[in-house]
């Protein structure tokens, strides 16, 4: 059973991180390539239709592996979670159901008008489509998150034969723990977007190939960075002392806080020692930080792990040091995309070779972050499932080993097939640049294996 | 209205969901279990590629609609029914996952052995979500091995003749709507062939639905609700008589009837099964008393109440659009101008 369990938590790790490599370029790329359309429907330059192409190309090949990838995510609490959906279901199936009418629905149908009716539709249509589109991914994140966010934070639910029921709708669609995971998570999702729209035209530009067109991506891209770069740190922050407030234990694995104290600094250097409880080294402290950090004051009170019996605390190392990456990252994110926009008004991007050599390397560490931040957010409620009410381990289904094995050993295989394919694809189109569009021709036909 | 009465109304619309998930995608399903057997050439791929393109993905949101359906109104029986049936999805979700990639990759690479690849990905994927589903929904109906102990079939047990007759039934009815839709969406050799495919495929599916439908009668206990009611049996007499009208339809060449006779055939066929299954939604074959019926697993009263309103007031809209969209692409696609997944 221990077996079962361990393997069902890393299918399920394993599962999500790989759906969570394609939905934020997504829900990021997705509002680029509808402004594009808006604009070439607006000025009808040829530019702006080249630019949706070329960029609504590779949404294309990353769209499709989204919608696969999250089939499993929603048969999988069936699957592998029976008790957790059995006792939780009243309260978690309908954020995803109502997510794959609201949401799902709109995006694949207006996606299909999009993909297919280039010829069919005006200019004005296809980005209505697109803006649908949109619309429709950034819908679905809300009602997922909000699904999650009950996990994090219950609310509006009541305990009633044997099994968690909806008390008030309201309350589950109004929960502050949901609403801040949304705004963090979208937005960090705008990072992935814009971080790849730069990298692709970073690439180009060092070609000089097509100049004008990966420049004006490029403004594109840096100006959406910049938004989510900024915003990200204050909503980051203030989810934080939300969730601390909420989730003492991740809070404090955060920092790797073990005794409970006021005034507490910031330590730049620390390396936890989670056997012990306590921090091997900390080093560079800077004082009354910490409290601030938490509490959004500088003597404020933060709680300790040692205060928090060690069944419910989450792993340490991992929660913290996910974190340090994470609010790393995003430093790193803020810095990049504010000397891009000097680089720009001085009119020297172009020419900037390390910069532009740096963005293009930079392209994989959106997703780095944005994935740790969810290690942070669902590791850091182990061992809980649902906070407070559900442990991880009581929800697990009654599942052989062998199914399990089976399971997980074909998603990872497949998995990593479609993960190979794409990213040969995303590197094939993104290299050949939006000149020539693939010949239509009738050569793949006639060397094709019938 | 009473929680009862209240979770009758989900049962009713969970059949829904699932049946539209089955004619919607069995039209796609069967397109792609016929693609390599019709499309000779990259421009009638192309043809096929499109002839499906706008609408495939929103058939299959019908399919995870059901899915979260099932999660919202009936916890219970999602719960269960996805882990009994554990190994079969996993299959469903690998042929998913054929069936998208294939499609949409095939064209992305002119390698011969990348697009043979992705041929067969997306026609073996949408042979084994037909046959699966098949399976699946004729075990419905035998019953699962549900005990004391919680579920104890498996795989094989699952793989038992009446249950691959369900499976290879679907099988042939999406066939037909497949071979019927090709003739609908496009023109030229790729319809002709279709036609000459339509033929065959719709004496077999007639055939194997008679055979199913004597099979169910004889097996399962699927028809006691019949015997109590009798009006009911003009249920499965209509799904006979939507089919024998599908058979006419194709000889005689009036494809956009015979598709709508296989439509209303599925829709039938479907609306058989839960009728036969109410107010179980997972018997048990051991023994009634472990079935899991509608009203042991309904969510709360507030939950349902509420999903049937967001239901009442999305699915029209939904609809809407989707017809829009159906608007937008009701010409036929020619060889000449076909695109396809580039």
């Amino acid at each position: 059973m221990d077996e079962v369990l361990i393997l069902s938590r890393i299918q399920f790790a394993v599962t999500v991180v790989y759906h969570f490599l394609f939905v934020p370029l997504t829900i990021g790329l997705v509002i680029l390539v509808a402004v594009m359309e808006t604009r070439f429907a607006k000025t009808g330059d040829r530019m702006y239709r080249k630019m949706a192409d070329f960029w609504g190309k590779l949404f294309t090949i990353n769209f499709v592996l989204g919608v696969i990838t999250g089939i499993t995510m929603e048969f999988q609490f069936g699957t592998n979670w029976s008790e957790y959906s059995k006792y939780m279901g009243d309260i978690f199936g309908s954020p995803l159901a109502i997510e794959a009418l609201l949401a799902f629905f709109l995006e694949s149908t207006f996606f299909g008008i999009w993909l297919f009716g280039k010829d069919k539709i005006s200019p004005k249509l296809r980005a209505f489509s697109m803006w649908m589109v949109a619309l429709g991914t950034n819908i679905s994140a809300l009602w997922i998150i909000t699904a999650n966010g009950f996990m994090q934070n219950p609310v509006g639910y009541v305990i009633r034969d044997g099994r968690a029921e909806l008390e008030s709708f309201t309350a589950l669609i109004t929960n502050p723990y949901a609403w801040h995971m949304f705004f963090h998570t979208v937005i960090s999702c705008y990072i992935v977007g814009s971080f790849f729209v730069m990298a692709v035209s970073a690439y180009h530009l060092l070609r000089k190939n097509e100049t004008p067109f990966f420049k004006k991506s490029f403004k594109y891209g840096l100006i959406m960075a910049v938004f989510a770069a900024t915003a990200t740190p204050f909503i980051g922050h203030q989810s934080g002392v939300f969730a601390t407030k909420i989730q003492p234990a991740k809070g404090a694995a955060l920092e790797a806080v073990w005794e409970t104290q006021e005034k507490m600094p910031f330590h730049i250097v620390q390396f936890p020692d989670a056997e012990n409880e306590k921090n091997s080294i900390e080093g560079l402290s800077i004082p009354r930080i910490g409290s601030f950090l938490y509490t959004n004051s500088f003597d404020g009170k933060v709680t300790g792990l040692k205060d928090i019996p060690a069944d419910e605390r989450p792993n340490v190392p991992l929660v913290f040091y996910s974190f340090r990456i994470m609010v790393a990252l995003g430093i790193f994110f803020l810095l990049a995309s504010w000397f891009g926009v000097y680089l720009y008004r001085k009119n020297k991007l172009e020419n900037s070779r390390r910069y532009l050599k740096m963005m293009l390397y930079s392209v994989l560490l959106p997703y780095v972050a944005i994935n740790v931040g969810w290690i942070v957010a669902e590791a850091g409620r182990q061992p809980w499932a649902v906070y407070g009410l559900m442990k991880t381990a009581e929800g697990v289904s009654p599942i052989s080993l062998s199914q399990i094995i089976f399971s997980l050993g074909s998603l990872v295989l497949f998995y990593t097939i479609l993960l190979v394919a794409d990213v040969y694809l995303l590197m094939k189109f993104a290299r050949k640049g939006p000149g020539t569009e693939l010949a239509t021709g009738t050569e793949g036909g006639v060397k094709h294996v019938s | 209205m009473s929680h009862d009465t209240l979770a009758i109304i989900w049962f009713g619309l969970w059949g829904l969901i699932w049946t539209v998930y089955f004619i919607l995608d069995g039209y796609s399903l069967g397109t792609g279990m016929l693609f390599p057997f019709i499309a000779k050439n990259r421009q009638e791929r192309n043809q096929i590629q499109e002839a499906i393109g706008p609408f495939w993905g929103g058939n299959e949101v019908w399919l995870i609609t059901a899915g979260g359906a099932t999660f919202a109104a009936f916890p219970a029986v999602y719960a269960d029914m996805f882990s009994f049936l554990y190994t079969p999805l996993f299959l469903v979700l690998i042929a998913l996952f054929l069936r998208a990639a294939g499609l949409e990759f095939m064209h992305k690479d002119d390698n011969p052995t990348w697009q043979a690849a992705c041929k067969w990905a997306f026609t073996i994927g949408s042979f084994l979500i037909s046959l699966l589903f098949g399976v699946t929904f004729a075990n419905l109906y035998r019953g699962l091995l549900i005990g004391k102990e919680g579920y104890e079939g498996n795989l094989l047990s699952l793989l038992n003749p009446y249950g691959l007759l369900g499976g290879l039934l679907f099988v042939a009815l999406f066939l037909l709507s497949g071979s019927l839709w090709i003739q609908l969406k496009t023109a030229g050799d790729t319809a002709k062939r279709a036609a000459k495919l339509s033929r065959p495929i719709a004496g077999v599916a007639a055939a194997l639905l008679a055979l199913f439908f004597l099979a169910t009668a004889n097996r399962t206990p699927l028809t006691d609700n019949y015997a109590d009611y009798p009006i009911l049996w003009i249920v499965p007499f209509i799904a006979l008589l939507a089919m024998l009208a599908a058979v006419r339809f194709v000889f005689r060449k009036k494809i956009g009837l015979a598709f709508t006779a296989v439509c209303i055939t599925i829709f039938a066929k479907m609306a058989f099964g839960f009728i036969g299954m109410f107010p179980n939604m997972l018997p048990s074959k051991i023994d009634n008393a472990y079935s899991i019926n509608l009203f042991d697993a309904a969510g709360s009263k507030l939950n349902l109440t509420i999903m049937f309103a967001v239901a009442v007031i999305f699915v029209p809209i939904v609809l809407g659009y989707q017809l829009w969209s159906y608007r937008i692409f009701k010409d036929k696609i020619l060889k000449e101008s076909a695109k396809g997944y580039q």
